[in-house]
């Protein structure tokens, strides 16, 4: 999909930020991803043209960050951090109960991230990069339901502000 | 049994006064009725950068970021070419730190009118502040407090009638802990993979757009704020030696209190594991601790380690580790070295760039080695394997500071954890491999 009106107003914007167009990258596959649920190649392909460099590029940059997902990743990106924090207090456990419940979800990607900067708090995840602390697996599996139904209002699936 | 110092151990909070004694402390009016931008303000009206440049001279600060490099020194290094730039480094990627989000996401304000003095001082009109791609609320956070500063004209054009304009851009990462190396954050800053340049030339030289560019962590700059509140000498008097004034550490793991605690330079191990932190949970023995955060060497529980003082050069000269990235892990007598080396393993396996072949080879192949161990699949002579693989990444394994054969540190990252295994836990590591066939023989290293 392309950008719709809005968002190709809010790229321009981003655009004029940089002394360097390419810059901006990062940024507009976010609001891409954000707009889509993944980041598709008419979107790099989009993004190519509004900063002036080839789609190949585009490609071969989004394709060494993590967050960008190269399929469809239904509407929930969980991510449960099981570095060695969260490992010793139970993130693994969040991980592998998520990973059995979710499993045949088309709504709710469960993926294993590294360290999430909330080791105070841990074991942690965040959904659609909302921070989800001091978990056990059931309360994560809750959260996750919650989103689910639309108790709680998740954020883009590349974390764009509600 | 470790035991706690018997003394009245505080908590000496510069950086993070705000965020814990003001309610909804990133809020525009919030910070502001608690002195948000009047040093900025005053600053303006001094308008002496030169002054500035001293202030944070006859402070000692270091940068924050890990690397330790005073701040007055990288700003004396700027060519006199224009335009320059400003990147604040907000990746903060490594395991279990979480100082840098806690000053990002509760008290934005600091970190902006950081970045104006800063940019003020180094004759910079445009500043970067770039933020890891997970932190989505503190990029809404920093993103509202520019434009709530900017709106109240401590930013954008002829700031306050000064003459001097200054433009910040938040910038979000997408995920690669190895943007937090300050070449490869400015290569994803051009919109770039994430790959660590060749050094020399130095950011503060060629940097963004090949231009000079001072690049610092975002304790860093929240802390010149404070410098030039306090003065730099009177900054100066707190700490030890040439670690001067506060850091803010992020204590993880078995503690009954885990969270971030400005400590002042020069508290002891022991003081802040068991009297900070309240002791481990459930009173269990402390096994072994991480200084400094991830990338570093590990210590264990005896006098000499936990009465080892907080100090940047202390450490390295007595113990051959460093305190990093502030980080702090504690693990106590539940815990299997091998699992937290194997996990750390992954980690720089994972976040390899690809760069360099000792790194994205090396990293794999630790991983696969400390993974059989950790399962209980290791072979008798793995441990001599391991240090084999590592010296092809870091020659001198048991050596610290490292050597390198990468171009940055993530390389040898991993040779850590593995030195710390054969210095502390080798008769433990060996048992738990006994078991298992050796399959190929392997030549002493």
């Amino acid at each position: 999909m392309t950008f719709t009106a809005k968002n190709l107003e809010r790229a321009h914007a981003i655009i004029a930020q940089y002394p360097d167009p390419h810059s901006a990258i990062l940024p507009l596959a976010h609001v891409a991803q954000d707009q889509d649920g993944w980041l598709t190649n008419e979107a790099m392909a989009e993004i190519a043209e509004l900063v002036g460099t080839s789609s190949a590029d585009v490609q071969g940059v989004c394709s060494f960050y993590t967050m960008y997902k190269r399929r469809p990743c239904g509407k929930l990106v969980v991510s449960v951090c099981t570095n060695v924090t969260c490992l010793v207090v139970g993130g693994p456990e969040v991980l592998h109960h998520l990973e059995a419940r979710y499993g045949a979800d088309d709504d709710v990607f469960v993926e294993e991230v590294e360290c999430l900067a909330a080791c105070g708090n841990a074991p942690a995840m965040q959904v659609n990069y909302e921070y989800h602390e001091h978990l056990t697996p059931e309360m994560a599996a809750a959260i996750v339901d919650d989103y689910k139904s639309g108790v709680l209002h998740a954020r883009g699936v590349s974390g764009g502000s509600k | 049994m470790a035991v706690s110092s018997g003394k009245d151990v505080r908590e000496t909070r510069i950086v993070t006064r705000r965020l814990h004694d003001v309610a909804n402390s990133w809020t525009y009016d919030n910070a502001r009725a608690d002195g948000a931008y009047e040093m900025w303000d005053e600053v303006l009206r001094r308008a002496d950068p030169a002054d500035i440049h001293a202030q944070v001279k006859a402070s000692g600060l270091r940068g924050r970021g890990g690397a330790n490099f005073p701040t007055a020194v990288k700003w004396e290094s700027l060519p006199d070419v224009f335009p320059r730039y400003l990147v604040i480094n907000g990746d903060e990627g490594e395991p279990s730190t979480f100082k840098d989000r806690e000053i990002i996401e509760k008290d934005p304000h600091a970190l902006v009118e950081g970045v104006c003095i800063e940019a003020y001082a180094c004759k910079i009109n445009k500043a970067f502040i770039y933020l890891r791609g997970e932190f989505a609320l503190g990029y809404d956070r920093v993103v509202q407090a520019v434009a709530d500063a900017t709106a109240n004209g401590w930013v954008g054009q002829n700031i306050k009638g000064s003459g001097f304009d200054l433009d910040i851009v938040v910038h979000r990462g997408a995920g690669a802990y190895i943007c937090g190396d300050e070449s490869a954050l400015i290569e994803s800053l051009e919109g770039k993979r994430g790959m660590p340049r060749i050094k020399p030339p130095l950011p503060i030289h060629a940097g963004v757009y090949a231009k000079p560019t001072v690049v610092n962590n975002v304790e860093t700059a929240s802390t010149i704020t404070h410098i030039m509140k306090m003065g730099g000498e009177e900054y100066a008097k707190l700490g030890v030696g040439r670690s001067t004034g506060t850091r803010v550490a992020a204590i993880s793991g078995h503690v009954k209190n885990p969270g971030i605690y400005e400590i002042e330079f020069g508290m002891t191990f022991r003081e802040i594991i068991f009297d900070l932190c309240g002791g481990l949970r459930d009173d269990r023995e402390l096994k072994f601790f991480l200084p400094g955060g991830a990338s570093f060497q590990w210590l264990v529980n005896c006098d000499e380690h936990l009465d080892q003082i907080y100090d940047i050069d202390d450490i390295s000269a007595k113990l051959g580790t460093t305190l990093g990235s502030g980080a702090i892990m504690v693990y106590d007598d539940t815990t299997d070295p091998l699992l937290v080396a194997w996990r750390l393993a992954k980690f720089y396996a994972h976040e390899s760039c690809g760069t360099c072949t000792p790194c994205r080879e090396g990293s794999g192949w630790i991983e696969k080695i400390l993974y059989r161990m950790s399962h209980g699949l290791g072979r008798p002579d793995d441990m001599d394997l391991l240090l084999s693989a590592s010296a092809n990444v870091s020659p001198d394994v048991m050596r610290a500071p490292f050597t390198q054969t990468t171009i940055c540190p993530l390389g040898p990252s991993p040779v850590s954890a593995v030195a710390s295994l054969q210095k502390y836990f080798r008769a433990e590591v060996d048992a738990a491999c006994a078991n298992q066939p050796t399959l190929i023989p392997v030549s002493a290293t």
